[in-house]
């Protein structure tokens, strides 16, 4: 049930409607819920439809350099 | 594809396996981790994790597909309610294929008639009610603290819009008491739990601490191989360590307090009611019933139901399969009798239901 895909924000409607592209798919998908005022250009995921959550460019990036980390420390 | 390749390099997949063996060595004896959430099960058999994690790492399935804990009671109100005149029953796609008492199931239901849609999003329900005034459009309300927000967005936006026709039977489950269950549970030993990515977006991390004051490790993950092997890595520190927390791996998808406006609004539509799990059997406020305020779109409200009398499915072990005790392979009928085009149980039917997954990747 849970599609976690993140979708990058095309456009958004009148009635609070969000088109978001998941990788070349596009969908429709509402904003009432989501934890964040949303842009377009912003990432969200989504669920059954609504956009449930705003990701944090900046917490995903500090994800990434922590497993980049893990990597680079390689003691084994 | 942002966000999501990363989450599949290969190299850091290996470097954090070399960690988990290492983790896994020193820790010794056999650790028990469960996935609580159906889309783990799914993700850890699409990708083949559970072969890749050291003999003394198990990795069993919880209670985590709202279709598989759905009790057969509560598919059997839907084949009523589906059954009815005048009713235009929707439901999310999962449900379609659900035995109920007697192997019926909405799609045998529809191909005799009744009126079932299937819908990806519950707000497509709008339009329903709105072309088809003469019906009562009944949506199924199940899933967990995900879904039922949306469920009760529609129901608010319904309400702001007059539509009447239109109820929600709601069978929506919390994650929190189930989990109390099984941290209870004298056939459980489990040392960790993988705690689950959506659920968690809206509820946030506190509303799991009891499992560390029960001295196990909780870590809320996300769904791709990256970030489990993570999710499981963190969990074997907390267990080496001593030192149990809710730890967010998933942190590009939880805040720690949760989505706030979302479960705002589930709490004005939806209270707690004690619901019955397959499996798991009755757990009190661990189900959401409409608030009396919203009444006039409870479909229990609105329809009485006939003496219904239900059952287990025959041979199924989807229960003790749902609670953890036991595994697909342990079910006589699996693969067998038992198969995704001929699902006997709802662990089959669902594609993140834990028969359905071991049927495809094991
Ligand atoms: S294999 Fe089929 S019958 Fe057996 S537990 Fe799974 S769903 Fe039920």
């Amino acid at each position: 049930m849970c599609i976690g895909f993140p979708g990058k924000i095309i456009s958004i409607d009148k009635d609070n409607y969000a088109i978001i592209d998941i990788s070349g798919t596009r969908r429709e998908v509402c904003l009432d819920i989501i934890d964040e005022p949303a842009d377009v250009g912003d990432y969200v995921i989504s669920h059954a439809g609504y956009a449930i959550h705003k990701i944090d460019p900046a917490t995903a990036k500090e994800k990434l350099d922590c497993l980049q980390e893990i990597i680079d420390n390689e003691i084994y | 594809m942002k966000f999501i390749d990363e989450y599949r390099d290969p190299d850091v997949v290996k470097a954090l396996l070399r960690r988990i063996d290492a983790a896994a060595q020193k820790i010794s004896r056999t650790v028990t981790i469960m996935e609580i959430c159906g889309s783990h099960t799914y993700a850890i058999g699409r990708f083949g994790l559970r072969n890749l994690l050291p003999q003394n790492i198990r990795l069993i399935s919880g209670p985590g597909c709202p279709v598989c804990v759905t009790s057969s009671r509560d598919v059997d109100i839907a084949l009523y309610l589906a059954g009815l005149d005048h009713v235009v029953f929707a439901t999310f796609g999962d449900m379609l294929r659900v035995p109920g008492t007697g192997g019926k199931s909405l799609q045998k239901k529809r191909a005799a008639g009744a009126d079932v849609r299937v819908v990806s999003s519950a707000d497509e329900c709008i339009a329903l009610a709105l072309n088809d005034p003469q019906k009562e459009i009944i949506m199924m309300g199940i899933g967990f603290e995900t879904t039922a927000p949306t469920i009760a967005a529609v129901i608010a936006s319904c309400r702001k819009k007059d539509i009447r026709n239109f109820s929600v039977f709601s069978v929506h489950k919390i994650v929190p008491p189930a989990i109390n269950t099984l941290l209870t549970d004298p056939l459980l030993n489990i040392d960790g739990f993988l705690c689950p990515g959506h659920v968690s977006t809206m509820i946030g991390a506190a509303a799991y601490q009891m499992i560390p004051d029960s001295g196990r490790a909780a870590v809320i993950t996300g769904f791709e191989p990256v970030d489990i092997l993570e999710g499981v890595w963190m969990l074997l520190k907390q267990i080496d360590s001593g030192r149990m927390e809710v730890a967010i791996q998933y942190s590009r998808g939880v805040k720690p307090e949760g989505n706030m406006r979302a479960m705002n609004l589930l709490h004005s539509v939806f209270e707690t009611n004690d619901a019955e799990w397959r499996g798991l059997g009755t757990i009190p406020a661990s189900g959401l019933a409409l608030r009396g305020d919203f009444e006039s779109f409870d479909t229990l409200n609105k329809f009485s139901l006939p003496d219904i009398k239900s059952g287990d499915i025959s041979g199924c072990g989807c229960g003790d399969i749902l609670r953890g005790i036991k595994l697909p392979g342990d079910c006589p009928l699996f693969k067998k009798v038992c198969t995704p085009v001929n699902p006997i149980g709802p662990c089959m039917v669902s594609s993140e239901g834990t028969c359905s997954t071991y049927y495809k990747y094991y």
